[in-house]
């Protein structure tokens, strides 16, 4: 017999390291042609960080998102970074990429001033070019700006950005500390199918909804919950690298043993974002790399339930679990 | 040793190869051709995947002398040189690469789907590429890729 | 302000070279004469080193060097750093690294593996972390297989006055959760390549999430610095051989773009061997991990026991709830305190509850280190509290989105470890996937938002 239920999950994702403590450096020079380049330390794992962080700086510094470059892949050359994990990066490189840019912007305000015989308050750079406030006609260019500052004013257009949360050390009989720099939150949706006679369970629909603050880049923050989404997916379903727990014999030592989801195992995804926007982050982005991973389990859990009225304690939701359960009903 | 003609993105090559010699060790470290990747030798993630007479194989089960003579292409003798070719464009445009490792595969997984059947469903796309995986995407804008590609393609040949 | 290039759908910044194959990975630098490593790991899970002769792998032709842990200046490394990069004298888990070996080939390499005389007495290991805790069971390290925090065997959170908020409560609801061990899976597998380079300088080729991190941890191990062992009596300290005179700038990562990681790249797994065996070669290194070595030892999401008991009233609202967590380290620490301190920190999971007491333990078996992965310590946490709400409200006959509604986070509500919200979007977003979804929701919970508790509380 086939019998359908649904489910939900919910919760929240911590952005940053836990309990702080993890700078993030950038470093933004404006170039002779007026382009920029953004060094930052932290690794593109293909969530997409290059792409973010230059539209960041493009953002503060008035260019085209094809004018920034980004360097990140040589320690000697980049400014600190702790690393790409704990959901951090949009938010900590985040800030840095954008004070890095903003100090750079400083610099062309205070050249451009002395040029333009205007305050540095009263400039706004835009399109490459920096005008004074409610005259289009006085502006320089930036390539122009970089030219002065280069070779008559003996000024490097150089901006440095740092973040980091500082390390809040937790009190060893309540824990009470300050550990993280925002919260994202989610919810999810998942209906299922179970054969009661195979134990099988089909995943039918998923739907995910999760709070990116302020989505930078929207197309990748959907590619993230997505990811994520059937990252949790296996965990819920099919992976366990001890299935033989706790004997470690028989550990599976190839991906046909250890199956992690293929485009077969997929169910109808829809992906949406919310944006409840981070009081400190950079345009109010919050972290979203993790928290997708987490809710397909207890959602798909809580739908079996739902559909066969056994209650799941143990992941994965294998055949020969359901299957269990429903004997020892 | 062994002598080994084979052609790889319409270039001929004459090499000799070791009777185990796998396609995948003649590609990458004979000829340094890098995007076919060594994801796990052991054919499961499709992430080596290169085309063989248009036929789509792992190249890492693949012995090399077992193509001898034969027109492999790797995703980077897709396109003609200086273009990109409308599968790359889709997946560009899509978002189907998120890090990278798996997407040259894929995109050749898709090519081969593609040339038997031009006008895919999703299902149908889910089945070509069932044998590569990725960890990253989870598949959507892989597929949308895909997708993506075949009505431009179809319109192109139209 | 009006945003112009933030908020919109630009394209990947790599994409077009990631589409055309241009796209460099670590394993994708060839340079000539390159040697390539391989390791010999432990074939037991626990026991002592009692011969150890690598002389005839040292004299297989072809054959540049061959290293064990004389080899290395300081050999240990990770957060505490408890590691060694090869065993000294115990292995605590099977497939443990012991000696590297750099050849012209794979197959040189591997034919002077089979030459390396190995001898271990082995000893009775443990593998189940709940097993491990037991006072009687075998000893994975000398100080024991609990891992301290400070002074306590665990990290705890209390909060509120958990004692009366049991006595409060209508209904007591406990149940144990278990999360398996996972693999991060990430397509490119753990890879390095070490060059030696003129004037002294040696160039990493890293698959790192966290290449800065990490060099501060090649530099730990090449050049002995006293502050950076702490005091474990089973690490020794030797005179700087290899890296002599190696100064921090003189060690640099080349990375950046990696094939995947989801956390399994934060821990180091081949850098510091290839760097070893390049400074003492002088030649390039490379190390590649078959996949096999990639699920079988590299690091993994570690297996979670999580209790939970919680405090019910009638109407949902918890008002207690004690949790204890024990989560599987395997044979080192790697970052695991710290997955299990953001565990703790965060059980209640999205939900304000008044009076809490959790209590997590890290615990040391005879397997590889697990370490971080996607979710870090809130993945188990997430199934565990996620599964006991829907039992909840089972247990109440109540909708489990009503309970939910009941217990989630408010702007202004306080967290177990003390944080003030801000930011808070939970209701307003169950509001708008019930909507999605076609689940009808009464208007009481339809009206309700996320703005401080009082006048729209239920």
């Amino acid at each position: 017999m086939k019998n359908r239920g649904t489910g939900i999950a919910i919760g929240h994702y911590p952005t940053g390291q836990n309990g702080g403590g993890d700078p993030s450096q950038a470093m933004v020079k404006i170039q002779p042609d007026g382009s920029a380049v953004l060094t930052v330390g932290s690794c593109d794992l293909g969530q997409g960080c290059k792409t973010i962080l230059a539209q960041m700086a493009a953002e503060v510094l008035g260019m085209e998102y094809e004018q920034v470059k980004v360097i990140n892949h040589s320690v000697d050359n980049t400014p600190m970074s702790s690393g790409s994990y704990a959901s951090r990066v949009t938010y900590v490189d985040g800030k840095a990429t954008v004070e890095a840019a903003e100090n750079a912007r400083e610099i062309l305000f205070q050249v451009a001033g002395e040029i333009l015989e205007a305050s540095p308050s009263d400039l706004i750079i835009e399109n490459g070019k920096v005008f004074v406030k409610g005259d289009r006609k006085r502006f320089k260019t930036i390539s122009k700006i970089v030219e002065v500052a280069t070779y008559e004013k003996h000024k490097q257009v150089v901006g440095l950005g740092h973040f980091m949360k500082d390390f809040s050390k937790p009190d060893p009989e309540t824990g009470e500390c300050d550990p993280f720099c925002t919260l994202s939150w989610g919810v999810s949706f998942a209906e299922v199918e179970v054969d009661t006679d195979t134990g099988e369970v089909e995943v039918l629909r998923f739907v995910s909804y999760y709070d990116a603050g302020k989505a930078i880049n929207p197309m990748l923050v959907e590619g993230q919950i997505q990811g994520g989404s059937v990252m949790g997916l296996g965990a819920a379903l099919m992976e366990d690298l001890h299935p033989y727990y706790p004997n470690i014999e028989h550990q599976p030592d190839n991906l046909s043993d250890y199956s992690i989801p293929t485009t077969m195992d997929i169910p109808d995804f829809e992906a949406l974002i919310y944006e409840c926007p981070s009081t400190e982050g950079p345009y109010g982005a919050k972290g979203i790399g993790e928290l997708s991973a987490n809710y397909p389990s207890p959602a798909i859990i809580n739908a079996i339930h739902d559909a066969i009225g056994v209650w799941l304690t143990e992941l994965p939701a294998s055949p020969e679990k359901v299957l269990r359960a429903l004997e020892s009903q | 040793m062994h002598l080994l003609k084979l052609t790889v993105n319409g270039q001929n090559y004459e090499i000799t190869v070791q009777l185990k010699t796998t396609l995948l060790e003649v590609l990458r470290d004979k000829l340094q051709i890098t995007s076919p990747k060594a994801g796990c030798n052991q054919g499961d993630c499709g992430t080596c995947s290169v085309l063989v007479d248009s036929i789509l194989v792992k190249s890492c089960l693949t012995n090399s002398l077992s193509v001898q003579g034969k027109k492999i292409i790797t995703v980077e003798g897709l396109a003609k040189p200086g273009e990109v070719h409308p599968l790359q464009q889709a997946f560009h445009e899509n978002y189907g690469a998120q890090c990278g490792f798996c997407t040259p595969g894929m995109i050749l997984a898709a090519k081969a789907l593609l040339d038997k059947n031009p006008n895919p469903t999703r299902e149908d796309v889910k089945v070509g590429l069932s044998g590569n995986l990725c960890r990253c995407t989870g598949y959507t804008k892989i597929i949308d890729s895909v997708i993506a590609a075949s009505e431009k393609m179809v319109t192109v040949t139209d | 302000m009006t945003l112009k290039v933030v908020g919109q759908n630009v394209l990947r910044y790599d994409g077009l070279a990631h589409v055309t194959g241009e796209t460099h990975f670590a394993d994708d630098v060839i340079i000539p004469g390159t040697l390539t490593v391989k390791v010999l790991r432990s074939p037991v899970s626990k026991g002592k080193i009692m011969n150890l002769d690598i002389r005839a792998a040292m004299s297989v032709p072809g054959v540049a060097s061959v290293i064990t842990a004389d080899d290395v200046p300081c050999n240990g490394y990770g957060h505490i750093p408890d590691q060694p990069v090869l065993v000294e004298e115990m292995v605590r888990y099977k497939g443990e690294p012991i000696v590297a070996v750099a050849a012209v080939d794979e197959d040189t390499a591997i034919e002077a593996l089979e030459k390396i005389q190995l001898g271990i007495e082995e000893e009775e290991p443990v593998f189940d972390h709940i097993q491990a805790m037991m006072p009687d069971a075998p000893k994975v390290r000398p100080e024991g297989n609990i891992h301290m925090f400070g002074k306590y065997p665990f990290r705890q959170v209390k909060f509120g006055d958990i004692d009366a908020g049991f006595r409060e409560a209508d209904v007591i609801i406990e149940n144990t959760y278990r999360h398996p061990s996972l693999e991060h899976a990430q397509l490119e597998p753990m890879v390095s390549q070490a060059v030696p380079e003129a004037g002294g300088k040696l160039t990493v080729y890293t698959v790192s999430q966290a290449p800065h991190f990490h060099l501060e941890e090649l530099y730990g191990i090449l050049k002995v610095k006293k502050n950076n062992v702490s005091g474990k009596h089973w690490i020794t300290e030797k005179g700087s051989r290899t890296g002599q005179g190696l100064e921090f700038g003189d060690i640099n990562f080349i990375g950046g773009t990696v094939g995947g990681g989801f956390g399994g790249k934060n821990d180091m797994h081949a850098d510091h061997i290839t760097a070893l065996l390049a400074l003492k070669s002088g030649q390039p290194c490379k190390w590649r991990w078959t996949r096999e070595e990639d699920l079988l030892y590299s690091t993994y999401r570690g297996c979670w026991y999580i209790t939970i008991k919680d405090g019910v009233k009638k109407d949902g609202r918890i008002v207690a709830r004690k949790i204890k967590t024990i989560r599987e380290s395997g044979a080192y620490a790697s970052s695991n305190p710290h997955v299990v301190e953001h565990n703790i920190f965060n059980s209640t999971g999205p939900y304000f509850i008044p009076n809490v007491h959790s209590r997590g333990y890290c615990v040391y078996t005879n397997k590889p280190p697990a370490s971080s992965m996607r979710g870090f310590g809130l993945t188990p946490s997430t199934f565990a509290t996620e599964v006991q709400a829907n039992k909840i409200a089972s247990e109440l006959s109540m909708d489990p989105w009503e309970f939910r509604f009941k217990n989630v986070y408010r702007n202004g509500d306080l967290t177990s470890t003390g944080s003030k919200l801000d930011s808070v979007a939970l209701i307003e977003m169950m509001q708008t996937l019930a909507e999605k979804t076609g689940v009808t929701l009464p208007d009481r919970l339809k009206q309700m938002s996320s703005a401080k508790r009082g006048g729209n509380s239920i």
